[in-house]
């Protein structure tokens, strides 16, 4: 265990190392300076501003020493202060993390507890009309934009109907509720975002869950437990389905930087303040410093959706020999 | 072969079409604004209705089928390249070159790909050709490690040691033998790419960082509806279907190849 961790330690600070250099280069990608950039798009950065991001990135000195200075102030989380607002962006950051992660969680938790059950029973019913109607479901799932959903349940649901607030995580009058209105404030708020991003990611779950359960339906352990005369339902929800779980705790993991990527869309859609929002204002007003901070906790935030799953992967699979990893 | 399959291929036959006789199949002018019929509903005159400068929306989204499709192939194509390149030299090399070569593939996927596009784009124009770049140049890492993991197995062949055997050099070998023997998963994932890409540029140009007005894609069209939400539907109809049908129609397209290829 001990060689596994300090295998797997050198390998994540050479994937940190190289998150910092790519997210280095985006900003040098820019023709000319991204000082001179930004006074052409963006009157609304001072001189102030430009020196600024000047000397945030040392952009009077040689590559090496601009990185190695920006890689130091990395190390302290100090990305530098928002153009916006002159407020640290780590701070700005951190302050939206967490609305983004509810959601998130809360989205994950249903794609889990209604795609392990769709992929199962499909698998299960192979070529029946259940089966081929959640083919074509998945296949649906995966074709529908997010956006485009988001509009159309914002356009009836929100617009039309008024069942549903259809902007912001909580109402004007918020502060004067009561603790059971506040939660039931929040959660009338969150039900269509959550609901979107629920369905972007219920077809690979279901798809995958689907394929693993008939490949493991195919193993000699199986027919040896037909073979012995188990019922049918033990053998489906006792041996295989255990089995069939273990490489979704993976997908799960390498989901997580397309659950990230998708906040942007629907958080900016709902006007949500979390950290998809964030970086799509910051986007659209050419706040570097909060660019740059947002694309590497992004990273970060994946690298460690990862290592998560590694680990309960090898925690829950016991054929699986941490040291012969990596 | 499979219904559905045959379903993904006239979807894109018909778009294929579409993109290609543009110019005739569109009854009106793109870009021409009619002030008198400012957002009218579908009608025999413009049967898709019009938009909020009087344009036929009809028009316009046969015009924004050549951009959504050429975005989307020429994006592959570039992430293709790439992919194709990096993935056989790790492969049939190996050593630190592969190392290297997975390393930077493993770094890649770290990033939440929507963040990074989003990020460059910020930095550059959001130009037509900045996007299909930016977009190939993100979304090349599956592809790679498909082609590392197919020409690993054939390397090891009688025919590539025979090839060796009579002096052939390693770029023929490669260009001439392991990589058209190593296509077939990696034709299934550039057809799930085109799907994948018309997603992300009809995303980008819904956020208003893609195709600019008023040049017409899906996305930006979705875009003005959503503006006029509640006084124009068709707005937001008709581009939305057109996106969904046409990524269902590769994905129907990729796995029926998938099928007809690996099995």
């Amino acid at each position: 265990m001990g060689k596994y961790i300090f295998k797997r330690a050198i390998g994540l600070t050479v994937l940190l190392l190289g998150i910092t250099i790519i997210t280095f280069s985006v900003i040098h990608i820019a023709p000319g300076k991204p000082t001179d950039l930004q006074a052409q798009f963006n009157p609304k950065v001072s001189m102030e501003a430009r020196e600024r991001i000047a000397h945030l990135y040392g952009l009077d000195k040689p590559l090496y020493v601009q990185y190695i200075e920006w890689l130091k102030r990395f190390a302290r989380l100090d990305f530098g202060i928002s153009f916006m607002d002159s407020r640290p962006v780590m701070q700005k950051i951190l302050e939206r993390i967490p609305i983004t992660l509810t959601i998130e969680l809360f989205s994950m938790a249903f794609i889990l507890l209604i795609g392990i059950p769709i992929g199962v029973t499909s698998a299960v019913k192979e070529g029946s009309f259940y089966d081929k109607a959640m083919t074509i479901f998945v296949f649906v799932g995966f074709a529908v934009p997010t956006f485009w959903l988001s509009l159309i349940l914002m356009d009836f649901i929100g617009v039309r109907w008024g069942i549903l607030p259809i902007s912001g995580i909580k109402s004007l009058e918020f502060e004067k509720f009561g603790f059971l209105e506040k939660i039931i404030d929040l959660s009338r708020h969150l039900i269509l975002p959550v609901l979107v991003s629920t369905f972007g990611g219920l077809a690979g779950i279901s798809r995958y869950m689907r394929s693993s359960m008939l490949s493991v339906l195919k193993q000699d352990y199986i027919r040896t437990a037909r073979a012995k005369g188990l019922a049918e339902k033990d053998i489906l929800y006792k041996h295989a389905l255990k089995n069939a779980l273990l490489p979704v705790v993976t997908i799960l993991g390498l989901s997580v930087p397309g659950l990230i990527g998708g906040s942007v869309i629907f958080e900016s859609i709902f006007s949500i303040p979390g950290m998809g929002r964030l970086f799509y204002e910051s986007v659209m007003a050419r706040d570097y410093p909060v660019i740059m901070g947002v694309l590497v906790i992004g990273a970060i935030l994946t690298l460690l959706g990862n290592l998560l799953a590694d680990i309960s992967y090898a925690a829950v699979d016991p054929r699986i020999k941490l040291d012969d990893r990596i | 072969m499979n219904k559905l399959t045959i379903f993904g291929i006239c979807i894109v036959g018909f778009f294929l079409i579409i993109a290609v006789f543009a110019p005739m199949i569109a009854p009106y002018n793109p870009g021409q604004i009619d002030i008198d019929n400012i957002l009218t509903p579908p009608s025999g005159q413009h049967i898709f209705g019009t938009d909020s400068l009087g344009r036929d929306l009809f028009s316009r989204m046969v015009y924004g089928t050549r951009i959504s499709l050429m975005v989307g192939f020429i994006a592959v194509g570039i992430a293709a390249l790439i992919g194709v390149a990096l993935g056989a030299i790790a492969g049939y090399y190996g050593g630190w070159l592969d190392a290297f070569i997975m390393r930077f593939i493993d770094i890649m996927l770290c990033f939440p790909t929507f963040f990074l596009i989003l990020a460059v784009i910020a930095l550059l124009e959001p130009s037509i050709i900045n996007i299909m770049v930016i977009i190939g140049a993100t979304s090349w890492m599956g592809i790679a490690r498909l082609m590392r993991a197919e020409i690993l197995s054939l390397k090891e062949r009688d025919f590539i040691y025979a090839e060796k055997a009579i002096g052939a050099g390693s770029s023929r070998i490669i260009i001439k033998h392991l990589i058209p023997n190593a296509m077939a998963p990696v034709l299934v994932s550039i057809t799930l790419g085109v799907a994948g890409a018309i997603l992300v540029e009809s995303s980008l140009s819904f956020l208003g960082i893609g195709v600019q007005p008023p040049t017409p894609s899906w996305g930006n069209i979705l875009s003005e509806g959503k503006a006029v939400m509640g006084a124009g539907w068709w707005m937001m109809i008709f581009p939305g279907l057109a996106i969904f049908i046409t990524v269902l129609g590769y994905n129907l397209l990729g796995e029926g190849i998938r099928e007809k290829l690996l099995k």
